[in-house]
C-alpha cells in the first residue's frame, strides 16, 4: 500500500513546520512542506495527498489577532479546493496557531461561509503560556483521537481561549459532538486555571467539524511524540508517548 | 509609500474595541500595571482599544469590507468606522499613544499587505496604528499624564495625546512626513585641529574616540593630503567603538597587587589581556573539537560527524534601559542574527537569557530623573524576549536573574543564541567580483549610533540623547530572512553565497568594513532600500535598522538566490561589489562619500598601555543572619535571587522545534533545572547541555574568585544533568562600569586572569566572548542625595560563564526532583583545604562519569542559598521529604554548611552502593540523609533539630516573587 501523503503548510512565521513533519514521518506518513503560496498558485498538490496540516507559529506575526491573516488567506483563496479536499473524505488538522487559522477562516466549526460564532481570544492571564495540560478526548466522531482517551500534552499560546457568542453556540457545539477536547485537572474532572490554561468556555481545548474530518487544537501534540519530550520522563518507565497517538490513528484512518 | 498628494486617498479610522471586560486583557493588565503605582491605586479601571489608520483609494464600502472582515473578530470585537484621523468621543478621559514618525510598526506593516490581498485591488494602502486607553477613576489630568509616562508609553518610541480634565491634545490629522535631510557629503576639516581641539570634535559628533584615536586619524588624513568625510569618521568610530572592538580588553596591561589566587604580591604585564587570558585557556587547550573560536560571529564546536554547534551570548543593556521592551526584544533579535551570520549561517536552536535588575520593590519615591522603575524594566524585559523568541519559534531554555540596587540604571539583558550548523558550511570568504546583496528590513533612521551609544555612560538625559539609538524589533521579518537564506544555504547546487554576516552594531558600515576586510569593496548607498525618504546618505550608511543580512554573492548564483528570497517575501538589493584593491569605497548618487583603505580602518587603531591595580577590600560589614534556621531558610527561598523564576519561565515557548529533554523546571512540583538539554537532531540520541554561571556574591570580595565560581558553577550545572566536562567549552561576558582608573582595571584583570585559571584547570575552553563596559550613570548632587543614591552608580562588575556541554545519550540525563522514597542523600564536595583546583577538577570529572554510567537518581548543584536551598528544591521538586543529619560533618558551626556557597560542591540521591562507584577521595563524599515520603524537610545535628517545615510552607515561600 503506498505511503500516506501529508502537507504541512508554511508561511512567514510559522515556526513548529519542522518538528511537524517528523511527527508525521515517525508516524509512517510522507510528509513535505509547502508554502501557502505554492498553494494557492496550484491548488491541485491537494489533489495526491491525504492529510493537510497547518502547523504552529505565528503566521504573519499574529498582527491583528492570531491566525486572522493566514485565515483570510485560506477563505480568500482556497476555500473551494479545501472543500473538494474534505468531500473525498480527506483530513486536516491545525494545531495551535492552525487552530486558530481554521477558527478565523471559518472552517471550524464550520461550515464556512456562516456568521462565526467562536473564537480564539487572548488567555485570560493576557500573557503567552507554556505549560502541560491534562486532556480528555469528548467526541467520537475525529479522525485524530481515540474516543474517551486522557491525554497528556503541552500548551504556548497567547491567544487560546475559546469563547463563544452565546449559550446557543455553544450547546450546538456540544449537541454535535464538536467539542473534541477539553482541559481536564490530574483526576479528570473540570480545569480552573492553571490546568484550563487560558479560560476557555467549558474548559475547551479543540474543535473537531460536524464530519470528524477537520480537528483544530491549542495542544501541541508534535511535540510530545519522543518518550524524552515528557516533563516527567526521569521519574517514570516510558510508554507510547501521547502526542504520537493523533498522528498514528489518523494515518490509520488510510491504511 | 504612496505621498499624500496622489488624488484619491483618503484616511479612514477603524476603531476596534472589545466587547465587554472580560475581553479586554489588554486592558485588565495595564490596569493591574497602574493601581501597582502607590500613588495610582485610586484609578479604577483601563479598557483598551485599537486604532487602525488607513490610506489609500478606498471608499467608505472597501473601507468597511476592511473593518469587518480583517480587523475585527465579530464575536468578540466590535469596530466603528470614520473618515479621517482625528475624530474621537469627546467626552472620554483617555490617553492615546501613536508611534512616532519612523519607529517600526509590525502590525502596520502586515495589515497594509493584508488589506491589499483582501481588497484584491494591488493598490497599495498605508497603514498606521494606535492604542486608546479609556481610563476609569482618574483625579486630574496629572494623574493621566502620569498613567501615560510610567505604564502605557514610553516617549523615545511614541508620542502621547491625553484627554480628559480640560485637556485636549490635538490629536493627528494627517500621517507624519519623515523630515527630510540635506545628502551633500561634509568634509570635516580635522588637519589643523589641536589634542584638545579634536576631544570636542570628537565628543560633539558622538564619536566616543580617545584623544589619541582622534590623533591618530588625523596623523592617517595628513598623510593621504585631504580631510575625512562625514561618513569617513563615522565608519572609523564605529568600527573603533569598544563596542566593535573591545580596545579596553585587548590593550597592553601592567598589574601590580595582589597575587591571583595565592598570598604574595606580583606584578605581570599582558601584551594582550583578552590574548593573554581567556584566548589563552583556548589555545593551551587546544581541543580539536573546537572548530571557530574567537573568529566568527560565534564560537563553533563539534557536534557529531555531520554538524557543528555555534554559541554566542552578546549584551543589550543600555538600550533596555531606556525602552526595556524593544531594547530587550532586538538584543535577541540581534544574537539570532550572529548566529544566522555565523560561518555561511547556523540555524538557530536555542536561546538563553541572563539579566540583572535592581529589586523590583525598589521604593518609588527614591527613583532619580531619567530612570525607569526596576520592575516596569524587569515586566518590560521579559515581554520583548518573549516576544521575539516565541515569534522566530526558537525556544528559550535557560538563564538567570540576579537582583543589586546597583543594577537600578544600568539593568544588564544578556541574551544567547545556539545554532546547529553543517560542518561544510563554516569556511566563509567574500571574493572581488561577488555582489554585495543586503536582505531583509529595510533602513530607516532607527538605530542611529547604537554602537557609539553604547560605549557611553548613562546620564539623566539619555533617553532624549539616544532614542534615535532605539529601536523595536519585527521578529516575522527575520524570521523570513531565516527560512530564505537557509534555502539558499542548502541549495541542491551548493551554497549560493560565498559569505554572510549580520547587520548589527554600527550597520552597513560594520558589516560591508568587515566582509570585505580582505578584498575591499564599493558601495553605492542609494541602492539601499529606505523606509522613507530623506535619509542622509551617512545614515544610511552607519543606521542599524533590525533584520537586516548582507551576502556576497557570486555573479552566476546571483539570479537564483534573489528568486528564493523574493519567494520568501524578502526583500534583497544589491548594493555594490567586493573588489580586490582593498579600499572601502562608498559612494552615494555617483559622489564619493568615502575612501579608506581597509587596512588602515581594521588595524589602525592605535594600541593602548593601560595600568592595573588592586588590593583586597577591607572587609565588608554584613547584618548577622537570622539565627532561627528554618525561618532563615523560608526567608532565603523567598529572597529574589533563589525563588523561582516560574512567572517568566513559562512566558517563553521552550518546547519549540520538538527537542527539548530537560525543561527549565522539573518534577513534578516544578523545580528548578540545574541547565537545559535539547536533542539538536530529532532522530538522534546525542544532546547538547546549556548552563550558566554568575557569581555576584564574590563580586565585591575579590573578581578574582568571583570568575573561578562563575566558571564552577556553569561546569557545575551542565554536569548535574549529565554533560561530559571533557567535551563542554565556555563563553565569557563582562559587564563593568567605566575602566578610567588603575583600580577598575585592576578588577577587570583579576576577573580574566580567573576566568582563565579555572577554565585550564577544568579543561573548558572559551569559544566566543564579548564585553559591555562603561554600565554606570551619573547624576546631579541634588538628585543624588534626594533619592539616597551615589552620584555615580557604578555597577558591581559582572562575568556571565555560559556553558555548551554534549551528552552521548540524553536518556542517561537526570534531573534535580527527589525520586524515590529511602534512597540515600550525600553531598559531594571537593575538600575546602585543597590547594589549586585541581582536586576541583577531577572531582567535576568523577561525578559526571559516575552519572553517566546511570548510578545518580538525583543530581543537584549548591549555589545561591547553600546547601540547605539545595535541599528545598530537590523536595518541592518531587514532592517528596528528606531527613539530613549534619553529624558526619561534625556539626560545630551547622549555620555555615548549610547556607555557606562553597566551590564544586553536588548533592545527589542514589542507592547507598551506587556511592561505592564514585571515584573521588573518601573525604569528599558525605552521606547526609536520606528521602522520605512524609513532605517535610527535616535537619538536625547533635540530635537538635535545626529546620523542621512542610514542603508546601517551602514552596508558597519560593514562589513569591511577583514583579
Amino acid at each position: 500500500m503506498a505511503r500516506v501523503k501529508v502537507l504541512v503548510l508554511r508561511t512567514a512565521g510559522i515556526n513548529c513546520d519542522q518538528e511537524t513533519v517528523f511527527a508525521w514521518q515517525q508516524a509512517g506518513a510522507q510528509a513535505e512542506l509547502v508554502h501557502v503560496d505554492r498553494l494557492i498558485e496550484s491548488p491541485a498538490r491537494l489533489t495526491d495527498v491525504q492529510i493537510l496540516t497547518i502547523p504552529g507559529g505565528f503566521s504573519y506575526g499574529d498582527d491583528v489577532s492570531a491566525g486572522r491573516i493566514l485565515g483570510n488567506q485560506l477563505a480568500l483563496h482556497l476555500l473551494e479546493p479545501l472543500r473538494a479536499f474534505l468531500d473525498a473524505g480527506k483530513l486536516l488538522l491545525g494545531i495551535c496557531n492552525g487552530f486558530q487559522v481554521l477558527v478565523k477562516a471559518g472552517l471550524l466549526p464550520g461550515p464556512p461561509g456562516g456568521e462565526p460564532t467562536v473564537t480564539l481570544a487572548f488567555n485570560d492571564s493576557s500573557r503567552f503560556e507554556a505549560r502541560w495540560v491534562h486532556l480528555h478526548v469528548c467526541t467520537d466522531r475525529c479522525a485524530f483521537l481515540p474516543a474517551g482517551a486522557t491525554l497528556r500534552l503541552p500548551v504556548a499560546h497567547a491567544e487560546g481561549k475559546v469563547v463563544v457568542s452565546d449559550d446557543d453556540a455553544l450547546a450546538d457545539l456540544c449537541r454535535r459532538g464538536q467539542v473534541a477536547l477539553r482541559y481536564v485537572d490530574a483526576n479528570g474532572g473540570p480545569a480552573d486555571y492553571p490546568a484550563n490554561p487560558n479560560g476557555s468556555v467549558d474548559g475547551i481545548a479543540g474543535l473537531t467539524d460536524a464530519t470528524g474530518q477537520i480537528l483544530g487544537l491549542m495542544p501541541h501534540p508534535e511535540r510530545f511524540v519522543d518518550p524524552t519530550h515528557d516533563p516527567l520522563w526521569t521519574r517514570s518507565a516510558p510508554s507510547e508517548p501521547d502526542g504520537r497517538i493523533l498522528f498514528r490513528s489518523a494515518v490509520a484512518r488510510f491504511r | 509609500m504612496i505621498p499624500a498628494s496622489i488624488d484619491g486617498n483618503r484616511i479612514w479610522q477603524i476603531h476596534v474595541r472589545p466587547k465587554n471586560t472580560a475581553l479586554d486583557p489588554l486592558g485588565r493588565q495595564r490596569w493591574n500595571d497602574v493601581r501597582q503605582i502607590p500613588s495610582l491605586a485610586h484609578v479604577k479601571g483601563v479598557s483598551a482599544s485599537t486604532l487602525y489608520f488607513v490610506r489609500g483609494p478606498l471608499d467608505r464600502k472597501a473601507a468597511d469590507t476592511v473593518g469587518r472582515k480583517l480587523l475585527t473578530d465579530p464575536v468578540a470585537e466590535t469596530f466603528t468606522l470614520a473618515e479621517g484621523m482625528a475624530q474621537r468621543d469627546a467626552d472620554e478621559v483617555a490617553v492615546e499613544v501613536h508611534h512616532l514618525p519612523g519607529v517600526m510598526d509590525p502590525v502596520a506593516i502586515s495589515t497594509a499587505d493584508a488589506i491589499a490581498e483582501l481588497l484584491g485591488t494591488g493598490a497599495g494602502v498605508d497603514v498606521r496604528t494606535a492604542r486608546r486607553y479609556v481610563i476609569d477613576g482618574a483625579r486630574d489630568s496629572a494623574d493621566l499624564e502620569q498613567i501615560a509616562r510610567r505604564v502605557l508609553a514610553n516617549e523615545c518610541i511614541e508620542a502621547v495625546y491625553i484627554q480628559g480634565f480640560g485637556r485636549h491634545d490635538g490629536l493627528p490629522e494627517v500621517f507624519p512626513a519623515a523630515p527630510e535631510a540635506s545628502a551633500e557629503p561634509r568634509t570635516v576639516p580635522l588637519r589643523h585641529l589641536n589634542r584638545d581641539a579634536l576631544t570636542a570634535l570628537s565628543r560633539q559628533a558622538h564619536l566616543f574616540l580617545s584623544a589619541t584615536e582622534m590623533e591618530t586619524i588625523r596623523a592617517h588624513f595628513e598623510a593621504v593630503g585631504r580631510d575625512p568625510t562625514d561618513l569617513e569618521l563615522e565608519t572609523l568610530a564605529q568600527t573603533w567603538s569598544e563596542h566593535c572592538v573591545h580596545k579596553t580588553l585587548k590593550s597592553e596591561v601592567v598589574y601590580r597587587g595582589a597575587d591571583f589566587g595565592r598570598d604574595g604580591e606580583v606584578e605581570v604585564r599582558f601584551e594582550n589581556l583578552l590574548k593573554d587570558t581567556i584566548a589563552e585557556a583556548t589555545r593551551r587547550l587546544n581541543r580539536p573539537w573546537c572548530l571557530s573560536v574567537f573568529e566568527d560571529n560565534a564560537g563553533i564546536v563539534a557536534f557529531d560527524e555531520e554538524y557543528g554547534i555555534a554559541f554566542k551570548v552578546e549584551t543589550h543593556n543600555h538600550p533596555s534601559a531606556i525602552e526595556p521592551y524593544g531594547g530587550a526584544a532586538t538584543g535577541v533579535g540581534g544574537v539570532i542574527r550572529d548566529i544566522m551570520g555565523c560561518g555561511l549561517g547556523a540555524r538557530p536552536i536555542a536561546n538563553t537569557d541572563v539579566f540583572c535588575f535592581a529589586p523590583p520593590d525598589f521604593a518609588d519615591e527614591r527613583l532619580p530623573k531619567g530612570v525607569l522603575h526596576p520592575r516596569r524594566i524587569f515586566k518590560g524585559v521579559v515581554s520583548g524576549v518573549r516576544d521575539y523568541g516565541n515569534r522566530m519559534g526558537i525556544p528559550t531554555v535557560n538563564g538567570a536573574i540576579h537582583f543589586d540596587e546597583r543594577y537600578l540604571a544600568n539593568p544588564l539583558v544578556f541574551c544567547g543564541c545556539v545554532g546547529l550548523i553543517p560542518r561544510d558550511r563554516i569556511a566563509k570568504a567574500a571574493c572581488p567580483g561577488d555582489a554585495i546583496v543586503v536582505a531583509g528590513g529595510r533602513t530607516g533612521r532607527d538605530g542611529i549610533h547604537g554602537a557609539t551609544f553604547s560605549s557611553a555612560e548613562l546620564t539623566d538625559t539619555h533617553a532624549d540623547e539616544f532614542s534615535h539609538a532605539v529601536q523595536i524589533g519585527n521578529a516575522i521579518e527575520e524570521k523570513k530572512v531565516l527560512d530564505a537564506m537557509l534555502r539558499a544555504r542548502d541549495h541542491v547546487d551548493g551554497c549560493l553565497y560565498h559569505a554572510v554576516t549580520d547587520c548589527g552594531a554600527g550597520g552597513l558600515s560594520s558589516a560591508v568594513g568587515e566582509m570585505g576586510e580582505n578584498t575591499g569593496a564599493a558601495v553605492d548607498l542609494e541602492k539601499v532600500p529606505l523606509k522613507y525618504a530623506g535619509l542622509r546618505y551617512d545614515e544610511i550608511w552607519i543606521s542599524e535598522a533590525q533584520e537586516r543580512m548582507v551576502f556576497a554573492v557570486p555573479p552566476d548564483k546571483l539570479d537564483t538566490l534573489l528568486a528564493i528570497f523574493r519567494e520568501e517575501h524578502v526583500e534583497t538589493t544589491v548594493i555594490g561589489r567586493f573588489t580586490g584593491d582593498g579600499m572601502l569605497r562608498v559612494r552615494h548618487k555617483g559622489t564619493t562619500a568615502g575612501e579608506l583603505d581597509m587596512h588602515f580602518l581594521h588595524h589602525g587603531l592605535p594600541k593602548s598601555t593601560r595600568r592595573a591595580s588592586w588590593q583586597p577590600p577591607a572587609p565588608r560589614h554584613v547584618a548577622p543572619p537570622e539565627q532561627d534556621l528554618g525561618r532563615r531558610l523560608l526567608q532565603t527561598l523567598s529572597g529574589p535571587n533563589v525563588a523561582s523564576k516560574e512567572w517568566v519561565v513559562r512566558q517563553y515557548d521552550h518546547e519549540v522545534q520538538g527537542a527539548s529533554v530537560v525543561k527549565p523546571l522539573c518534577g513534578p512540583g516544578n523545580g528548578p533545572s540545574d541547565a537545559a538539554v535539547l536533542r539538536p537532531r530529532l532522530d538522534g540520541r546525542r544532546g547538547i547541555v546549556l548552563g550558566c554561571g554568575l557569581a555576584l556574591s564574590r563580586a565585591d570580595d575579590d573578581p578574582y574568585w568571583m570568575a573561578v565560581a562563575a566558571v564552577d558553577e556553569a561546569l557545575r550545572n551542565v554536569v548535574c544533568v549529565g554533560a561530559d566536562p571533557a567535551r563542554t567549552s565556555i563563553l565569557d561576558n563582562f559587564c563593568w562600569g567605566s575602566i578610567d582608573d588603575d583600580y577598575a582595571m585592576g578588577t577587570l584583570v583579576r576577573a580574566c586572569v580567573g576566568a582563565r585559571d579555572a577554565a585550564v584547570a577544568f579543561g573548558l575552553p572559551f569559544i566566543s566572548g564579548k564585553d559591555s563596559l562603561n554600565n554606570q550613570f551619573s547624576q546631579s548632587a541634588e538628585e543624588a542625595q534626594r533619592c539616597g543614591l551615589p552620584q555615580r552608580i557604578m555597577i558591581p562588575g559582572t562575568l556571565l560563564i555560559s556553558a555548551l556541554g554534549l551528552v552521548e545519550d540524553v536518556t542517561r540525563c537526570v534531573t534535580s526532583d527527589f525520586k524515590e522514597t529511602g534512597s540515600v542523600l550525600a553531598v559531594i564536595s571537593a575538600p575546602a583545604d585543597a590547594v589549586g583546583l585541581a582536586p576541583a577538577a577531577r572531582l567535576h570529572a568523577a561525578v559526571a562519569r559516575w552519572i553517566a554510567a546511570g548510578h545518580a537518581r538525583t543530581v543537584h548543584d549548591v549555589s545561591d542559598g547553600g546547601l540547605a536551598v539545595a535541599l528545598a528544591e530537590m523536595c518541592l521538586a518531587g514532592g517528596l521529604g528528606a531527613r539530613v543529619s549534619l553529624d558526619e560533618w561534625g556539626s560545630e558551626n551547622p549555620a555555615a554548611l548549610l547556607f555557606d556557597e562553597p566551590l564544586t560542591t553536588y548533592v545527589v540521591e542514589c542507592d547507598e552502593d551506587a556511592l561505592a562507584e564514585l571515584t573521588v577521595p573518601e573525604e569528599a563524599v558525605t552521606v547526609v540523609g536520606e528521602v522520605t515520603p512524609e513532605p517535610r524537610l527535616v535537619v538536625q545535628a547533635a540530635a537538635v533539630p535545626l529546620i523542621d517545615l512542610p514542603i508546601a510552607d517551602l514552596a508558597s515561600a519560593w514562589r513569591s516573587l511577583q514583579p
